[in-house]
């Protein structure tokens, strides 16, 4: 394996950014829904953020438009200096959705990048099965889509992003549908890939616990129209040991202040302080 | 049990017929049953009925080809360039809605009586039925996964290949299923018109004879030619879409 093996950085102000969102707005409907209002955001290169707030408070908004699916309404997007204008090929996405071709086999579906990358028959098939025991799926390489549950589902799309290693990783609740067991596992798998390979990642997600574990830097949105309501740096080391995290006092905190911050937008009627229009 | 209430329907509907059509007087025009097999079995026999549905075959299946084939080409380049399929949307509908019978004189004066005027009659009908189903199938292309693809560094070949086409085969199919009685449409008018061979010839061959049970005899074997070139597109979608099947197979989810 190639690659710098820079650490995360933990000063993320400090470095050249390498995702920028500013003033960043989009309505859909012509207007009638704001998504995401005066998002301004800098990921540093390598750094692993999450995302989290309300559902429906544009989260998977901002992935899309870092994606260049479509263009925010107002502000801009900048990935490496460059406005993000058109599909942007050094990201890799995985949608809250699988969206995985339904006459493709598991292996096929799989496939896919690599066979874009014009990768070799016979490599393409170590590699994918390689990808299919990383996520636990050895032996249902055969299978259909719709045979599978949404679980198996999930782990091939996170199988296929891994298959065409983006420089960056963006990614919709990527675990939600996953068993305890499972979801640990490819968060370990996960967070020691990007470590090696210095990924940066944004991680959206409504598990407060997972948004500590995972991120160097926790991003909490408001309810729609999303605005960054606040950036926490979590202070934990970037190679933590997310098997015995949940012993950590400093972790456990951690989690306790995100969760205070982010309950009281539930009840009714109450908006966040100093945020009313 | 159905296959048995379906025989069932099949030999009382043949017995009342086969009593009816003498009592009544009716032969003449109805045929008996036992007539209409008797003809069919001299037709089978002497060879005759297998060398004109052999030629009918070959002109269905030959535009079902030729119109296929075009309609499927032309459904996904205009369903991929959304300006061309503008600026030709008023033509194709003007040429759509000419029925294609009208044609046949004209394909007569260009192509002769021969068996390539029935090609090109039944495949501009079945060009019709296909190139619209492909052309719907292609705009209604996930744009979610084109999204996904194009990520990837997709290019167009690899979108056509990858998403599209395999996406749009379900709406191919789709016209091309219903393409099987137009393409015979098609062959068999062109020789009502014009031929001296096929089935259609022998079908106003044997009514100008007034011979019913003749005609009768070879609208069976049209039927027959139907269902089989029917159970071939079927079998031709198992084997290009093996994951149909297995949405089939599955436990439906609520």
């Amino acid at each position: 394996m190639p690659g710098p093996t820079a650490p995360p950085s933990r000063k993320s102000s400090e470095a050249l950014p390498l995702i920028e969102f500013r003033n960043v707005g989009k309505t859909f409907a012509r207007g009638a829904l704001e998504a995401v209002r005066d998002v301004n955001l800098s990921v540093a290169p390598g750094e692993f953020l999450t995302l989290v707030g309300p559902s429906g408070c544009g989260k998977s908004t901002l992935l899309n438009m870092t994606a260049g699916l479509f263009l925010p309404t107002t502000g801009e997007v900048r990935y490496a200096g460059a406005v993000v204008a058109d599909i942007n090929v050094r990201v890799g996405y995985m949608t809250q959705v699988d969206h995985l071709l339904p006459w493709r086999t598991l292996a096929g579906n799989i496939a896919v990048p690599l066979e874009i990358a014009g990768r070799p028959k016979r490599e393409i098939a170590a590699e994918v099965e390689r990808l299919m025991t990383l996520v636990g799926l050895t032996g249902f390489g055969a299978s259909y889509p719709s045979q599978l549950s949404g679980g198996m589902r999930k782990r091939a799309a996170l199988a296929r992003l891994f298959a065409y290693d983006p420089e960056t990783l963006l990614m919709d609740e990527p675990f939600a549908a996953l068993d305890a067991q499972m979801r640990l596992v490819l968060q370990v798998e996960l967070k020691r890939l990007c470590r090696l390979l210095g990924k940066t990642v944004l991680f959206v997600t409504h598990d407060v616990d997972e948004a500590v574990a995972l991120g160097d830097r926790c991003i909490v949105f408001t309810s729609r129209p999303g605005r960054v309501r606040q950036a926490i740096t979590v202070d934990l080391p970037g190679d933590r040991d997310l098997r015995v995290l949940r012993y950590d006092p400093a972790y456990l905190a951690q989690c306790g202040a995100l969760w205070r911050l982010l309950t009281p937008p539930v009840e009714p009627a109450v908006a966040p302080q100093g945020r009313r229009e | 049990m159905i296959p048995l209430i379906q025989a069932a329907i099949v030999a009382v509907f043949l017995g009342t017929w086969q009593m009816l059509s003498p009592a009544l007087g009716l032969q003449f025009f109805f045929a008996t049953p036992l007539a209409v097999f008797q003809s069919l079995w001299a037709l089978m026999k002497s060879g005759l009925l297998f060398y004109h549905a052999g030629i009918t075959s070959l002109e269905a299946v030959a535009g079902f080809l030729l119109g296929g084939t075009l309609g499927m080409g032309i459904g996904i380049l205009l369903g991929r360039h959304q300006l061309l399929a503008k600026v030709l949307a008023p033509f194709l509908t003007a040429i759509y809605s000419l029925p294609k019978a009208a044609l046949a004189p004209l394909f007569i004066l260009w192509f002769g009586i021969g068996i390539d005027m029935k090609i090109f009659l039944a495949g501009s009908i079945v060009f019709f039925l296909v190139f619209l189903n492909t052309f719907h199938g292609v705009r209604e292309v996930s744009h979610e996964q084109i999204a996904i693809l194009r990520l990837m560094k997709a290019n167009e070949r690899h979108l056509l290949t990858k998403v599209i086409i395999p996406s749009a085969i379900v709406w191919v199919f789709a016209g091309l299923r219903l393409s099987v009685p137009y393409a015979l449409i098609g062959a068999i008018l062109g020789e009502i018109i014009a031929a001296n061979r096929g089935l259609g010839f022998l079908i106003s061959s044997a009514a100008g004879r007034f011979d019913t049970a003749g005609t009768f005899a070879a609208l069976i074997a049209i039927m027959f030619l139907a269902l089989v070139l029917n159970r071939a597109i079927t079998f031709a979608e198992g084997r290009l879409m093996p994951w149909r099947a297995a949405e089939e197979g599955r436990e439906v989810p609520i």
